[in-house]
């Protein structure tokens, strides 16, 4: 009967381990496993991307539709190149969307934030979005609200 | 002259403890698998490794997550960024402080209990009855408490963090009154499942491997006396608390720093 | 040294040393097979030494240990454990596996050697216990037994599997009158229907000599005598004289080695 009550508590241990790890897994990081592997991939040139890192999210309206899978550096057209991968079941941005760098906050992640246009024709796997506007960097805000001060 | 003869042979004989340390791992976990013989022993190992340490492990989380709350709260809400709060907690924990906390209470309360049964088997000649009977102690006796701390530290880490993250909730949302939701949005951005829970997890199955590496060798390896054994728990306890540590150190620089 | 006709254990030229001291210098010990034999000496002379070296516990630095033409010195692990099926080791403390029941404990060997079924193995356990007197007590914890009890539960387990050669290690140590008179009964009991063979490690002269069939005195890492007690009665060297009549000094000096009495004195006055 000890044996028993033993195994019980031993088994009961270890469901609560599992149980804690998809806790983490579902709760603390927010793990999707459902559309991870269903994408499509659009890229953006930017200006400058600041910040911007691989994995950050990628938002329309503020909601989650993508993250960005790679930044590279455009040799032809000096500009950065951000590959960013669209979950599936978001097929409705149009060629002529536009793609903005955003920051949470005022010191937070930055993120892509995708805005839809009016076109009917929709983005497909591998293309551009061509409107897009840089990240803001707080060193030439700052220089431009300083020039503006002395020059006042 | 003499100095230096000391130092060698404080080295030499350090160098010859890691070695005999090496061949007992070897000798109790290379073995014909007895799967019939060693499956209760190793639960009963599970149950007094992991789940007595169970209390004190979930205390323990309850309380650090809280204070990261409060400390976190205090600190972000200064800048008016006080819906990090989660994101802080979580990261810690999940990161560092479940993993390598997790260790030092394990060293504390398991490390030191394995150590101090070893070292008394071997004082009371259970060992040496047991090798008379034809039954090797290595496989009988520090296989299945091996295997038990291996397997227990990652469970205990996980749960830790858990219980951690809900107390790091408590304080912030419903004691400080940060909108809950976007205390766990945030959370969820920032903490990414492979990066950072598996990453972590990694962590405590390493510290697993250590610490009971080192307590079931202090046991095996001890003096059989009262004062031997005494030491051997002492050094457990030390030992494993700096291996801990420093492996953290090594370990965070590989997965999450750029060295 | 008279020759035995069957000799089960022979020790030739065995040498062993710990740290920079010297236990046993080319000993030879020949131990006959189906008597008590009986190993005395002085305490910290190796008694228990010899005991592990037989068990293979320990490896000698030079000379070899034959158990029925088995050089326990030269076995792999596994032989080894195979030889040790054979023998039963009753150690000082008892060795009771303190987290098992007394009747667990004398199951244990079996269940490790054999694949007997639980009735057969509870029927070996109770003769077993049976055999030391405690049928009675097999669901006490080891912690629950006097000092006595216990060391008559560990005969039982060492006698569990019904070796060929049952070792013991200063069976007498730290028993009362009663006790030590009933493990000395039970040993030569034992050894007469069981028809083993014993080796007893004892400095408890009295007892030692009232069963042992034949007896080796171990002093300064060699054997000094052998013979049955009482060709050792009369024995006339000084050495075997001092240690069967107990005298505090002799050729076994009272004294650790040291250095002149009146110079350590002085010294400190320096």
């Amino acid at each position: 009967m000890r044996m028993r009550i033993l195994e019980i508590s031993v088994g009961a241990f270890v469901l609560a381990g599992v149980v804690a790890l998809v806790g983490l897994a579902l709760n603390v990081s927010g793990l999707n496993l459902s559309n991870s592997d269903n994408t499509y991939t659009v890229y953006a040139r930017f200006e400058n991307i600041g910040g911007l890192t691989p994995r950050a999210k990628v938002t329309m309206s503020g909601v989650a539709i993508g993250e960005v899978a790679d930044i590279t550096l455009d040799r032809d057209m000096l500009m950065a190149r951000v590959a960013m991968n669209i979950h599936g079941n978001v097929d409705f941005l149009s060629v002529d969307s536009s793609a903005s760098i955003l920051t949470a906050g005022l010191l937070g992640e930055q993120y892509i934030g995708i805005s839809v246009g009016a076109e009917d024709e929709n983005l497909k796997e591998g293309a551009y979005i061509e409107d897009t506007q840089s990240a803001l960097v707080l060193e030439d805000l700052i220089g431009k609200f300083l020039f503006n001060e002395v020059s006042e | 002259m003499n100095q230096l003869a000391l130092l060698g042979h404080a080295a030499l004989s350090k160098l010859a403890a890691f070695g005999r340390a090496g061949m007992m791992l070897f000798q109790s976990l290379v073995a014909k698998p007895q799967p019939v013989i060693m499956f209760p022993l190793f639960v009963k190992q599970v149950y007094f490794v992991g789940v007595l340490s169970l209390i004190i492990i979930v205390v323990s989380g309850l309380f650090i997550g809280m204070v990261l709350g409060l400390q976190g709260y205090t600190i972000l809400v200064d800048y008016g960024s006080e819906q990090a709060v989660g994101q802080m907690v979580a990261l810690s924990l999940v990161r560092e402080l479940a993993p390598v906390v997790t260790a030092l209470l394990f060293a504390g309360r398991a490390g030191s209990a394995l150590t101090a049964e070893i070292g008394l088997m071997k004082a009371t000649e259970q060992l040496s009855s047991l090798e008379m009977i034809g039954v090797d102690p290595l496989r009988r006796i520090v296989a299945p408490r091996f295997w038990a701390g291996f397997v227990c530290l990652p469970i205990l880490s996980a749960i830790f963090a858990l219980v951690g993250v809900y107390g790091g909730a408590i304080v912030g949302v419903e004691w400080l009154g940060i909108y809950d939701g976007s205390f766990w949005a945030n959370m969820q951005n920032s903490v990414d499942f492979y990066d950072d829970v598996l990453n972590g997890l990694i962590k405590a199955v390493v510290f697993g491997f250590v610490v009971t590496w080192i307590a079931v060798f202090q046991g095996y390896d001890c003096m059989p006396t009262s004062e031997g054994i005494s030491q051997a728990t002492t050094k457990t306890v030390v030992y494993a608390s700096l291996a801990v540590l420093g492996l953290d150190f090594i370990l965070t620089a590989v997965m999450f720093g750029e060295l | 040294m008279n020759e035995f006709d069957d000799v089960v254990i022979d020790i030739q030229k065995l040498s062993f040393s710990r740290g920079d001291r010297s236990i046993y210098d080319e000993v030879d010990i020949k131990i006959p097979r189906g008597k008590i034999t009986g190993i005395m000496g002085p305490s910290g002379t190796g008694k228990t030494t010899l005991l592990r070296l037989i068990g293979g516990q320990l490896k000698p630095d030079a000379g070899s240990i034959l158990v029925d033409d088995e050089n326990i010195p030269e076995l792999n692990r596994s032989d080894l454990f195979s030889v040790r099926e054979r023998m039963g080791m009753l150690f000082q403390s008892g060795a009771l596996f303190t987290d098992i029941s007394v009747f667990e404990n004398v199951a244990f060997p079996i269940r490790v050697h054999t694949d007997l079924s639980d009735d057969m193995i509870r029927d070996v356990v109770l003769m077993k216990l049976q055999a030391v007197g405690l049928r009675g007590a097999h669901n006490l914890m080891p912690s629950e037994l006097s000092g006595g009890m216990a060391r008559r539960v560990a005969l039982a387990r060492a006698i569990a599997l019904d070796p060929d050669i049952v070792m013991y290690d200063e069976p007498f140590t730290g028993q009362d009158p009663i006790a030590m008179g009933v493990l000395v009964n039970l040993i030569r009991r034992l050894n007469n229907s069981l028809g083993h063979t014993s080796i007893i490690v004892s400095h408890d002269i009295q007892e030692t000599l009232g069963i042992a069939d034949y007896i080796h005195i171990i002093a300064d890492s060699k054997v000094i005598a052998s013979g049955t007690p009482e060709e050792l009665r009369q024995d006339d060297s000084p050495q075997v004289k001092q240690f069967m009549h107990g005298l505090p000094d002799g050729p076994v000096p009272f004294h650790y080695p040291a250095g002149d009495y009146e110079t350590d004195l002085l010294r400190g006055q320096g």
